[in-house]
């Protein structure tokens, strides 16, 4: 490491490194502030006033005043719309993840026919915006009679995860050496038994990256709710949270507790995943 | 009791034949070793006596019973990988319990069979720790526990060794050897390394091009190697393959002198091979007399002997083995002589062994 090092430096100079070295950094803490100032004043903003959010929308709060979060808690439906996100942001990783692995163990491990035709399917599923097929999509959840209906929106989000599913779990399956498979199959395991105890254990790190790939998108969507949903005991958080914006008036910091909260989960997750993602990320990459 | 028969036993992946009719017979207890090149098939034919691959063609029974239908755990047969393919995600004893709870044995059964087979294999001490914690010779003693626990009849090893370093790998071989001895089931290995395959087998199939070259005791193919390739595939360094020309009791090299040879086989007439491992062939410095003339190529030293290659005025190249003192210069003139009784003849044209 310091040979390395040492020459590295030699090469460049002690300057030419520093200047390279600090601009980089330079670069990556402005861009820290960049993707963190929104969230920070969308959680300032949560403990303030409406006069004080436009008075001094970047002062520190006083953040004992939780008023907003009481009035968002107690005075809406903020409830029923989290419950719902949880209802339909859940059902649909459970489809995606199991569906998804499925799939990817069959076309990474069965040799069939077809098997090339099918994965080339799903991934024609990358290319296409599911939201350009909002009419007919609409027309047939609309035949279905699922519109109004939770359904629909699982139904849309389990296609809309499948293809990134797939595509991340067959390309890591395959990387696993099939001679693990064997020795379950000497050892009378049925092809569910390996599936389960030896193959699942096993992808965990990739199901992760497919889980966090999916369930912000899903958990943050605003446009299918809109279009499937009406019922207002159904909505979920995105939709529910623009009845806070007034035609007129706008309780900003009403909005933007529960903005506060709506985030909460998915950050909570996103943590307590992050060494998985991370291990998921860099796996393979050294022996 | 374990009997295995491979009758007519053909192997095609879509369109290619990687197995070209096997047939064999492996009797109780016998410790048979499968050697060829890489890409030989015997890889295949392990994969296909333990079920993992179907058998396009012919039949193979254990027993007297078909197995060819027969799923790969209701055959009595345990296979150690070459990578081993231990669970990674479980420990030791974990590895050892999945294929014993699968079997549905009791509690105490698992227990016992797992402690038998840690004391075996000297694996008391590792079984708490997961596959990545242990050396490579301690995993691969855990994949061989593992078959073990399963009290198979017949146990394959698939390149066993081929992931160990050198000083290791003896060690494990003669673990093998002991094992063997120990528990008498019916092991059937496969290797590319013929020191392996000399040291372990009661039974060598050597195996070339998905056909089977010659089955037979270490001793039978090292002494009586039916062919060209078994007789340059087995011992090391290669035994020397020389073209001849019978002229009478003498056998001549195209343009670089001839000797006499007697006790010829009757059919070796004209022109054929002649083999003559390193020990056979001797070397006097200088051209001329009876014998081949060559020049030295070059001289691996050994210690307790040492090797001389040399070329023959037809080209072939022949190792001589030669006293560690004896120095010889590159390309000096020396005369190679075949001992007689070494000599071991083969057809020009198909390059089998030509009978006495």
């Amino acid at each position: 490491m310091t040979a390395a090092a040492e020459t590295y430096y030699e090469k460049r100079g002690l300057i030419g490194t520093l200047g390279r070295d600090g601009l980089l950094q330079i670069i990556l803490v402005a861009n820290t502030f960049i993707m963190l100032a929104p969230i920070v004043i969308m959680v300032f903003s949560a403990f303030k006033t409406n006069m004080e959010i436009f008075q001094s929308p970047f002062s520190l709060p006083d953040f004992t005043n939780v008023a907003n979060f009481v009035k968002i808690w107690t005075q809406t439906n903020f409830l029923r719309y989290l419950a719902n996100s949880f209802i339909v942001t859940g059902a649909s990783m459970v489809c995606i993840l199991t569906l998804g692995t499925m799939a990817a163990y069959a076309i990474a491990r069965y040799q069939f026919f077809g098997a090339s035709f099918i994965l080339m399917f799903f991934l024609a599923g990358l290319t296409l915006p599911l939201k350009l097929a909002i009419i007919p999509l609409f027309m047939l959840m609309r035949d279905l009679g699922i519109l109004n209906n939770q359904l629909s929106l699982i139904a849309v989000y389990t296609a809309m995860g499948l293809p990134t599913t797939v595509f991340i779990m067959t390309g890591f399956i395959r990387t696993l050496p099939s001679e693990l498979e064997d020795a379950a199959r000497m050892d009378g395991a049925s092809e569910a038994r390996i599936m389960w105890s030896i193959m699942l254990p096993l992808v965990r790190p990739a199901m992760v990256i497919a889980g966090i790939q999916n369930v912000v998108p899903i958990w943050n969507d605003f446009f299918f709710p809109l279009v499937f949903i009406q019922n207002d005991s159904l909505k979920t958080l995105p939709q529910g949270l623009t009845t806070f914006m007034g035609e007129y008036t706008t309780d900003w910091g009403v909005l933007f507790s529960g903005l506060t909260l709506s985030a909460a989960p998915i950050i909570l997750i996103y943590i307590m995943l992050s060494r998985q993602f991370i291990n998921g990320m860099t796996s393979g990459a050294v022996k | 009791m374990a009997r295995l028969s491979l009758r007519g036993i053909k192997k095609r992946f879509k369109t290619t034949d990687v197995l070209h009719g096997i047939d064999l017979e492996i009797g109780d207890r016998e410790f048979v070793v499968f050697v060829g090149p890489s890409g030989c098939g015997k890889s295949t034919l392990l994969r296909l006596i333990a079920g993992l691959d179907p058998i396009t063609e012919g039949t193979f029974t254990l027993n007297g019973k078909s197995m060819n239908d027969v799923p790969p755990s209701r055959r009595g047969i345990a296979m150690v990988f070459q990578s081993y393919a231990l669970y990674p995600h479980m420990d030791v004893y974990e590895n050892m319990a999945f294929g014993a709870r699968l079997m549905g044995l009791t509690k105490a059964e698992i227990e016992a069979r797992i402690d038998e087979a840690a004391r075996m294999l000297r694996l008391e001490p590792y079984l708490k720790r997961k596959p990545r914690e242990l050396s490579g010779g301690q995993r691969q003693r855990v994949a061989i526990a593992r078959a073990l626990v399963r009290k198979p009849e017949v146990f394959l090893l698939d390149e066993p060794l081929s992931n160990l370093d050198a000083a290791l790998r003896s060690d494990v071989r003669l673990e093998i050897a002991r094992l063997h001895r120990q528990i008498g089931g019916t092991m059937i290995y496969v290797t590319h390394d013929q020191v392996e395959a000399m040291t372990l087998a009661d039974k060598i199939v050597v195996m070339n091009q998905g056909r089977i070259e010659q089955v037979g005791s270490p001793r039978e193919l090292y002494e009586t190697p039916a062919n060209t390739f078994v007789a340059t595939f087995i011992g090391s360094p290669r035994m020397a393959l020389i073209d001849v020309t019978r002229e009478g009791a003498r056998v001549g090299v195209a343009g670089g002198g001839s000797q006499t040879l007697d006790r010829m086989p009757a059919d070796a007439n004209g022109a054929f091979k002649i083999g003559v491992r390193p020990d056979g062939l001797a070397l006097a410095r200088g051209n001329g007399g009876d014998g081949f003339a060559a020049s030295v190529v070059y001289t691996e030293y050994l210690g307790d002997n040492a090797f001389v290659y040399a070329r023959l005025a037809d080209g072939t190249q022949v190792g001589i083995r030669t006293a560690p003192g004896e120095f010889y210069e590159p390309d000096e003139a020396v005369t190679v002589t075949i001992a007689p009784s070494a000599a071991h003849f083969f057809s020009a044209a198909d390059g089998r062994r030509l009978a006495a």
